[in-house]
């Protein structure tokens, strides 16, 4: 979970959730917590996958 | 609110609070009744400051834990289904960054710029109260129902809370508000870079830059965000300096100077082809570079004008509110409050708020920091850009934002009209001020980008660089607020194609199949020509289309905000929590006074300068007559116009009837909500957090 991160770990989160990729060891640890023994993306295929999602689907608003 | 709030409070807080309340009072006293005297802009920031921090820690905190009554302990959507992807419990320091980003962009950047020709003080008031009152409460409470909703957007909650006739109504406002903003925002990137080669160079490389950085990200080195940006960075550092060699060169400046009708084809070209494109290509990257640029920019901008500390040269209040100003028609009320826009209310942050965050909010404690506390923020930079826009001598802001039917196209006959007007100012200033920022004409740079650069570059080369880099700073400003501009054209159209795909393939089903090419040509043509319409016709513009689209797109970016509060109201009356609902009422009465005025006036005011109808007939009467009014050449023209100015009453009229009709259904669910002995609201969740699946 993202508690006692350092700040420039923390910044670096900030900066890739800026533009929507959320943090890829929270979800490495999910898929360890939750589905253990189940395939999961590697970075590469983690990034695409968040790529796509950001502006498919029902896209995403931008403000004005 | 006091005996909840005040009793957490020491002796030692309450003085705290007593300190910074006088601090914020005294800055607000220095703001509002200086007169004559130039004050320095430290005072407007120390009074936001206080004002934010005030409302901050009371208001909001009163918001949290008395009308919505927050639950830390209640598992948000992030736990409920934590995947690791959508919804992810995240830090909420990282998680206001996201949300800022979001919520950040030109128009609380623009908003105030225009509105800064009725002095400092009218604006500042607006985005201060608007923030506290109506803005930041909107974001905050949106995020905690959608929050409540499992992160369901705007359109979904109006449609459980209210009915679908509600939630279709909404939509079709959201689709109209959408077209308006595409096209109002492209619009002020071409006034930007009329006849501006070097901008329109650096613009332009952004292109390549880009598509460079998709390739490199996706396929060299996948998902290196960070290297990747620093290179592109660089690249549009080395397109912003060699922009300047463009300029100077008559032989490639040529080909860089462009006229209105010109970028406006170009810009509706590269929509379509945005559009189309695969997203990690060029819309992935642009946005990347902008909003690093974005957020690294406003930094920047905050730290100069604490450094720099410039004098705010215009007036607090000019003889402009009574209506006759040159930049935009309109009288203080209404027309201020939709001119400022974003910077106080927005309703596309409900749209924001529904969106991604409430996925990723840890605990419904920190929503008053994300919500409240990002809304606060964007303030402040609508403050800057006020700031940005007033420590300009006036003479140089009016022959900056003025069209040029007003005050011709010569520095000689600008400076005459301009002193005429009370901002006594020479025909050489404003030559040698375009001179030092490496243009050709300040005159009539309309649409407020320009004056931000020209305000930034001052600032900003007060301690960077001094008189040399104005230039620079100039084309750094126009290129940040393109870049993040253009982000906003290609995603907007994109989003615009998914929702008349969805709309039209309601009727068609096959149209509504988002991977097919037909219908993403189709459907990108038609998000692109229903913006380019309005775009062209903004630039063809008798008054120089600010002046008409700008209006436009304030009343209906109020109205969104409004049709948000509105359905915040009648959640709360559906919680049975109607004795707080004056927290929602208050703001959404005033945006329905205001966007109401301003619609009707749009549409029947008598001034040809304001009423749409009015504009039409003057020139349906010059047609029966046989004369061409000025900027027509032909009764082609003419007629255009004519038609053009029909076009934006109905888009007048639509806004005022999609307002109107949320207004009965929301007064409809708010009765029914109170005929009924318990709470109505449609909450999902609130048990304890489900049990690992297996």
């Amino acid at each position: 979970m993202p508690q006692k991160a350092g700040f420039w770990k923390m910044a670096a989160q900030t900066a890739r959730l800026m533009v929507g990729i959320p943090d890829y060891e929270t979800y490495l640890e999910h898929r360890r917590a939750r589905h253990p023994g189940e395939p999961f993306m590697s970075w590469e295929e983690f990034f695409k996958e968040r790529q796509d999602a950001r502006y498919k689907g029902k896209g995403r608003f931008r403000c004005c | 609110m006091s005996s909840h709030a005040s009793a957490s409070l020491s002796i030692r807080q309450i003085m705290l609070w007593l300190v910074v309340a006088l601090a914020g009072a005294g800055s607000l006293g220095v703001v509002a009744l200086s007169r004559g005297e130039p004050i320095s802009a430290a005072w407007l920031v120390i009074a936001a400051l206080c004002v934010y921090l005030i409302a901050y820690r009371f208001y909001a905190l009163f918001i949290a834990r008395r009308v919505l009554r927050v639950d830390p302990s209640r598992p948000t959507p992030a736990w409920r289904h934590n995947d690791g992807l959508d919804y992810v419990p995240t830090n909420r320091y990282v998680l206001f960054g996201h949300h800022f980003a979001a919520i950040a962009g030109a128009g609380p950047l623009v908003g105030p710029v225009l509105a800064a020709q009725m002095g400092y003080l009218p604006g500042t008031l607006w985005i201060l109260v608007g923030v506290v009152f109506a803005g930041a409460v909107q974001d905050m409470i949106i995020l905690f129902f959608s929050t409540r909703r499992d992160g369901r957007s705007l359109g979904d909650m109006v449609r459980s809370e209210m009915g679908p006739v509600a939630g279709g109504i909404a939509l079709i406002g959201v689709l109209l508000i959408m077209i308006i903003l595409l096209a109002v925002l492209a619009l002020v990137v071409v006034k930007a870079l009329v006849g501006s080669p070097w901008g329109t160079f650096t613009v332009f490389a952004t292109i390549p830059i880009a598509l460079f950085m998709g390739v490199y990200s996706r396929f060299l080195r996948v998902g290196r965000i960070g290297e990747m940006s620093i290179i592109g960075i660089a690249m549009l550092l080395a397109a912003l300096m060699y922009g300047k060699v463009v300029s100077e060169d008559p032989a490639l400046a040529h080909y860089f100077t462009l006229s209105g009708e010109q970028l406006a084809l170009c810009i509706i070209g590269y929509g379509f082809v945005a559009s189309v494109l695969p997203v990690w290509l060029l819309l992935a990257p642009r946005d990347y570079l902008s909003t690093f640029l974005k957020i690294g920019t406003m930094g920047l901008l905050a730290i100069g004008i604490l450094i720099v500390r410039p004098n705010l040269e215009m007036p607090a209040v000019t003889q402009f509110i009574d209506g006759s100003g040159p930049v935009w028609a309109g009288s203080l009320f209404p027309f201020l409050f939709i001119t400022i826009a974003c910077g106080a209310v927005s309703g596309f942050h409900s749209l924001i708020a529904s969106g991604t965050t409430p996925k990723m909010i840890e605990n419904e404690g920190q929503i008053r920091f994300i919500g409240y506390g990002a809304m606060l923020a964007e303030s402040f930079v609508a403050i800057m850009a006020m700031i940005a826009a007033t420590v300009l001598h006036p003479g140089v802001y009016f022959a900056m934002n003025s069209p040029a039917a007003l005050i011709a196209t010569d520095a000689v006959s600008a400076a005459q009209v301009i002193s005429n007007w009370g901002f006594v100012v020479t025909p050489e200033h404003l030559t040698q001020l375009a001179k030092d920022v490496g243009e050709n004409t300040l005159l009539s740079r309309t649409g407020g980008a320009p004056t931000l650069a020209v305000g930034m570059a001052q600032i900003l080369a007060g301690f960077l660089g001094g008189q040399t880099m104005m230039g620079i700073w100039y084309h750094f400003a126009i290129l940040f607020e393109a870049l993040f501009i253009l982000t906003t054209v290609d995603a907007g159209t994109r989003v615009a194609r998914f929702m008349i795909q969805d709309s039209v393939g309601s009727v068609v089903p096959r149209f509504k199949n988002t991977e097919s090419w037909v219908n993403n040509v189709i459907g990108s043509a038609l998000a692109v020509s229903a913006w380019g319409y309005f775009l062209y016709q903004g630039v063809v513009d008798p008054m120089g289309g600010i002046n008409t689209l700008w209006p436009l797109f304030g009343i209906s970016n109020q109205m969104l905000a409004a049709i948000a509060l509105i359905l915040c109201t009648v959640i709360l009356f559906k919680m049975k929590r109607e004795r707080y609902a004056w927290v929602t009422l208050i703001p959404t009465t005033w945006l329905l006074v205001c966007t109401m005025t301003a619609g009707l006036q749009k549409l029947f005011h008598p001034d040809p300068k304001i009423g749409f109808l009015a504009q039409a007939s003057r020139f349906e009467t010059a047609l029966a007559e046989g004369r061409i009014l000025a900027p027509a050449k032909s009764v082609g023209q003419m007629n255009q116009i004519i038609f053009n100015n029909y076009v934006d009453a109905v888009m007048s009229g639509l806004f005022v009837l999609v307002v109107m009709s949320m207004v009965v259904f929301g007064v409809v669910a708010m009765w029914r909500a109170l005929g009924s002995p318990k709470p109505t609201a449609i909450e999902i969740g609130g048990g304890p957090l489900p049990k690992p699946a297996e």
